[in-house]
């Protein structure tokens, strides 16, 4: 534990060399740098984790970051249960992503480029999960939004990325802007920022009421609300989900890694990593709750009709984050953070999997003209089925594990809105694995669809990107087996290892229900998994008609959800255009131009004018000034005699 | 505690540093205006020559105490009192180190792109250079006033005579706005001068007791001048029009310096000379200051103009300045003069990036660019960093002055927190706009072709690049300095109506 520095400053120094040398020297052998600084990462998490598990944890300042009269904040770091987990996600996602961008960014303009943001990205990203102060994770936070900001925009010449990187920034600044004012709240009641008195902190002030912009208010419940806006913009929560559908037209690993597995998780890490506050606040964790289980709900709806492949994945990605906040908010941050970790593992090779199809399609991403891809790319078919196996529940599965124990603590837990989203989850559950499979279908099986040409060139993806998948595959199989719930795993001799682990940090949530309930409840949900996959079968496979017919007949339904329920027109005609007719049309048409500026314009005009008038009485005439003469003596006599009397 | 500390250079530092410049323009003169490349180096020479004697400053200076060091006194018109008297303090010190260091990046950036009259053009940049120096370096009010006018001259001369299509307008506009203010900032001073018996002392001055009243009208008075030089909303609208005019160099001194000598007379006159009012004004500041945030960055987003964008968000963030120091607490103001070095260095920084893309196109507008970045990968990857401080993305300077202004101002009002804080929101909608329509997308026909940066550029830019870094990760190294004298100002301000020294200070001295 004592070198934990080399797992963020590795990627650091990476990130310098390749800016530096990459485009002179290093050119197409740039990723060696950063492979192996973040293979070097990953080498030290692991070493950490292992010392976690020995029951060792790290809390220590290196340096005064900012000092200013009673505001202190160092540059610190804390390693806990809680950083451990994230630090073998970050890391395992992190170079598993980077192998396999030597496949997919090979012969690449800017292959340079691309590692060095992908090391700077995981710079931030470890020191954001890293940080032992609000602070701190601030500046992850932001640094993983300006690398996404990079990253959507690589391919910068196209105008569509350019504008979605800009749009993801932006709209995180949104949640920032909340995220900052909960720092703030938070300093100016807990005197620190540093977690470890905050947190120790938040019991002692849990009644305690604040007054903020003249409304007196629970104060647990605001700094956990605001603190919740950045959760809301980084982890792409309604309503400013805008972004990551949009993200998509980054390279596909940046998907994979940014907007899958890692920075996209961060505002599930954060309510995680702030559950003493949280758990102070039923309103807020209400809030939390709701927000995750509509969220999942809304997106899995989108999901349902889009054909983009990248931009299914998003929507499920957007549909899997409001389950985690879902968890977190029925007070169940152990299975949050559970499925985080599941949910890295398979996103990550769902996205990747796309990849390769994108790779073997020519840049093709339109599932309509997909199908029967299975034949040529058997790597990548394979992996991408267990994927989608894992996120619809398949028992056994990791993705399975972390469902199950989400949607059994949303069900059995003590929150008020516990049965709500439990039923909320079960139909996402389903929509889930429909639209998963209907992916599948669509992409794989059948017939070809697209060009000729097209097909002549369909070929499975080469090694550096095939094994990536098969070790991802792994985790999306396996990663679910460190949390088996005590009812399966008291029959077969093994314990729920990581509520175990997690319970210094997260503490143990638990369960009102009998063993029948919780029988049942999983029971429901693998049920609507396969549900969900045979429907999807037998729509897209026995009666591909179908499809068509359903368009056609809700034709308004489709229409709104394939147009995402145009919440980004919504958007551009309330926010966008409305304050940039303001700017145009009155600061600068009104406000600058006919009111400043006349006054500035103004006065010297009229100090001209009243002075050519005055000019008129310089006649050069002698009688004219004795008369003016004889008239001023004249008033100055009249007001000293007034005066006088 | 002593209000001054003696010299301990062993030569008259300050003095150096505010005549060096000008014995190079005298040199200057002397020479053959038609050996141009002789005339360059020698303002080279002597910019880099004055940077270097200033570098002492920032190694010597004694960070734990408020008072003024490298202190230099000579009686000049003792009839009237009148001493030419310099020191530095905490809050000053930063920017004499500032302007001896963008004076030399204006020789740099200026090299190529003055062609005419280049010996007078440099002449005025080296008299410029004199001028700030002395501005931050005075004790004495009348000497304060001489430089304070005296840098108007070379300025207006600098945007009138090589400055864009409609520069005569701009000089003219500048030159009024700015002289309506200083002159009723003379009268001020004349009010002091005559109600404290005759002294210009500034530090004097700063331990006077005045009648509230007449510290109404004199805040007023300072107003004038320094919310002019700020600007401040809504004396804003020759700031705009004087960048978009200005040549480069021009325009960086504008932005890097002459535009902190605003927040600068607050920090130095208004507040320790009339903390009453100063207390009393500070819903009125704030609320100005917090309108300016808004109103320049949503200005901004609907500008064509490169220059006149970049002008705009200078109100924005000179309203971030104001607020900080208004705020009057620590983190504000601690804040508030650390971003004033921060909006030196990045739009400084900006204005010279734009001055050198300007010297290849010839063209303002926005719309003619596009694609740059495919063209010019290198002065891309330096333009971000400048667009990423100005937005203040953590690790970058502008972060730190930012995070600290809006904590301050959130303690001292928390709708001003809030409204401020839409800054940042607005702050990377029209900058990230700006870059993207510059350097992003399909490469404009206007800029196909060009050279990437050369090695003389990279000069100019590359220390606004560190200094950006550096005070972003380890900002100590300049809030040190400041700490003693922000303390002592605001103990100056909370308890300006008790005579002499502060309560606490009594309290103390009664407990011992």
């Amino acid at each position: 534990m004592e070198n934990y520095l080399l797992i963020p400053f590795l990627p650091f120094a990476a990130f310098l060399i390749n800016i530096l040398f990459g485009r002179a020297v290093l050119k197409e052998k740039a990723h060696w740098v950063s492979i192996l600084a973040v293979a070097g990462s990953w080498v030290v998490a692991v070493m950490t984790l292992r010392d976690v598990l020995a029951g060792k944890t790290l809390n220590e300042n290196v340096y005064t970051w900012i000092l200013a009269g009673d505001f202190k904040v160092s540059v610190g770091f804390l390693i806990d249960q809680l950083t451990a987990i994230m630090l073998i996600v970050v890391t395992t996602c992190s170079t598993l992503i980077h192998i396999y961008s030597v496949g997919y960014m090979h012969g690449d303009n800017g292959y340079y480029r691309f590692f060095s943001y992908l090391s700077l990205f995981t710079f931030c990203m470890l020191m954001l999960v890293m940080a032992n102060n609000f602070l701190q994770l601030y500046f992850g936070w932001e640094g993983v939004g300006l690398c996404s900001y990079f990253l959507i925009g690589y391919y910068f010449d196209k105008k569509s990325a350019s504008d979605a990187g800009k749009k993801a920034f932006i709209v995180n600044r949104f949640g920032d802007f909340g995220f900052g004012l909960g720092i703030f709240v938070i300093f100016l009641n807990f005197g620190t920022t540093y977690y470890a008195p905050v947190f120790a902190q938040a019991g002692s002030l849990a009644a305690k009421s604040y007054n903020f912009l003249g409304f007196d208010v629970h104060l647990m419940t605001l700094i956990s609300l605001l603190l919740f806006c950045g959760s809301i913009g980084k982890s792409a929560q309604m309503p400013l989900h805008v972004w990551l559908p949009d993200a998509m037209e980054g390279p596909t690993p940046v998907s994979a890694l940014i907007h899958a597995a890692t920075m996209v998780t961060a505002g599930v890490f954060l309510v995680a990593r702030c559950n003493p506050i949280f758990s102070q606040s039923e309103t807020a964790l209400v809030v939390v709750a709701l927000t995750g289980a509509i969220t999942s709900l809304f997106a899995a709806t989108i999901a349902l009709v889009q054909n983009d492949l990248k931009r299914i994945i998003a929507y499920s990605t957007v549909s899997q984050l409001g389950y985690m906040f879902l968890a977190c908010g029925v007070g169940a941050y152990t299975a949050g953070v559970f499925h985080l970790y599941t949910h890295a593992f398979f996103k990550a090779l769902l996205f990747l999997c796309a990849g390769s199809v994108m790779h073997a399609m020519g840049g093709e991403l339109d599932i309509q003209k997909m199908g029967g891809l299975r034949k040529y790319m058997p790597v990548t078919y394979v992996t991408m089925l267990i994927a989608s196996l894992s996120i619809a529940g398949f028992p056994g599965l990791a993705g399975f594990f972390s469902k199950d124990e989400i949607l059994w603590m949303a069900y059995s837990g003590s929150s008020p809105v516990g049965k709500i989203v439990w039923a909320s989850g079960t139909l996402v559950a389903f929509l889930t694995a429909f639209y998963s499979f209907r992916l599948i279908f669509l992409t794989f099986h059948g017939k070809f669809r697209g060009t000729h040409e097209q097909e002549h060139h369909l070929h499975e993806s080469p090694k550096a990107m095939t094994i990536p998948l098969m070790l991802l595959c792994v985790g999306a199989v396996a990663a679910g087996w460190v949390g088996i719930p005590a009812l399966i795993g008291e029959n077969i001799g093994i314990h729920n290892g990581i509520a175990e682990f997690m319970k210094p940090v997260l503490g143990h949530a638990e369960g009102h229900g009998t063993h029948g309930e919780e029988l049942i409840v999983m029971a429901v949900s693998v049920v609507v998994g396969f549900a969900g996959i045979g429907l999807a079968w037998f729509m897209y496979m026995l009666r591909p008609d179908i499809p068509g017919k359903l368009t056609a007949q809700f034709s308004g339904v489709h229409k709104v959800l394939y147009n995402k329920y145009y919440v980004d027109e919504l958007y551009s005609a309330v926010i966008i255009r409305p304050t940039i007719w303001t700017a145009k049309n009155i600061l600068i048409g009104v406000t600058d131009a006919k009111v400043i500026e006349a006054i500035v314009n103004g006065v010297p005009a009229a100090i001209g004018g009243v002075s050519r008038q005055l000019r008129k009485i310089q006649t050069g005439l002698m009688h004219h000034y004795a008369t003016i003469m004889a008239m001023g003596i004249f008033i100055i006599a009249a007001l000293m005699l007034m005066r006088s009397w | 505690m002593e209000q001054v500390m003696t010299n301990t250079m062993g030569f008259p530092i300050l003095s150096s540093l505010i005549f060096l410049p000008v014995i190079g323009a005298v040199v200057l003169l002397l020479l053959n205006r038609t050996n141009e490349n002789l005339i360059k180096w020698v303002a080279l020479l002597f910019s880099v020559g004055t940077f270097l004697v200033s570098l002492p400053l920032f190694s010597t200076f004694d960070k734990t105490t408020h008072a003024m060091q490298f202190v230099e006194r000579h009686a000049w018109i003792p009839s009237w009192n009148i001493n030419y008297y310099l020191g530095l303090d905490g809050i000053s010190i930063l920017f004499v180190l500032l302007s001896t260091l963008v004076a030399i990046l204006c020789v740099l950036i200026s090299w190529n792109s003055v062609k005419m009259k280049v010996k007078e053009f440099f002449i005025s940049i080296l008299i410029v250079e004199s001028a700030m120096i002395g501005v931050f370096c005075s004790l004495d009010f009348f000497l304060f006033y001489i430089f304070w006018e005296a840098m108007l001259i070379p300025m207006y001369l600098l945007i009138g005579v090589w400055g864009g299509p409609n520069r005569v307008y701009a000089a003219v506009k500048f030159f009024l706005y700015t002289l309506v203010g200083s002159v009723l900032m003379l009268v001020g001073i004349i009010t002091l001068y005559l109600y404290a018996g005759r002294t210009f002392d500034i530090l004097a001055l700063s331990k006077l007791i005045l009648p509230y009243d007449m510290q109404f009208w004199l805040f007023w008075a300072f107003f004038a001048a320094f919310a002019v030089k700020v600007p401040m909303f809504p004396v804003h609208t020759w700031l705009p029009d004087a960048h978009t005019e200005a040549p480069t160099a021009g325009s960086v001194i504008l932005a890097a310096i002459l535009i902190k000598m605003g927040a600068y007379g607050f920090l130095r006159f208004s507040l320790p000379m009339l903390p009453e009012a100063s207390r009393a004004m500070t819903p009125v500041m704030i609320g100005l200051s917090v309108i300016a945030i808004i109103y320049g960055g949503v200005i901004c987003l609907a500008q064509t103009d490169l220059k006149r964008l970049i002008a705009y968000s200078s109100v924005s963030h000179m309203g971030f300045v104001t607020l900080g120091i208004f705020a009057l607490n620590v983190q504000g103001m601690e804040g508030g003069i650390l971003q004033m070095l921060n909006h030196g260095i990045v739009t400084g920084g900006l204005f010279l990036g734009v001055g050198a893309i300007y010297d290849r196109t010839h063209t303002r507008q926005i719309a003619d660019y596009g694609g740059v970045a495919s063209v010019m990968p290198v002065y891309a990857s330096i333009f971000i960093v400048f667009t990423l401080a100005s937005i203040g993305l953590p690790a970058t300077n502008g972060f730190v002055g930012e995070f600290l202004i809006l904590l301050g101002g959130f303690k001292a009002s928390q709708w001003a927190g809030v409204l401020s804080a839409t800054g940042i929101i607005i702050g990377a909608g029209y900058m990230l706009w700006l870059y993207q329509r510059v350097f992003f997308m399909e490469t404009n026909q206007k800029v196909a072709g060009l050279s990437d940066i050369g090695a003389r550029e990279l000069a100019a830019l590359l220390p606004m690049v560190v200094l950006i870094f550096w005070i972003g990760v380890y900002p100590t190294a300049f809030l040190g300095f400041m700490h003693e004298s922000v303390r002592h100002l605001l103990e100056r301000v909370s308890d300006g109506g008790v005579h002499g020294v502060s309560v606490a200070h009594n309290v103390l001295e009664i407990l011992k």
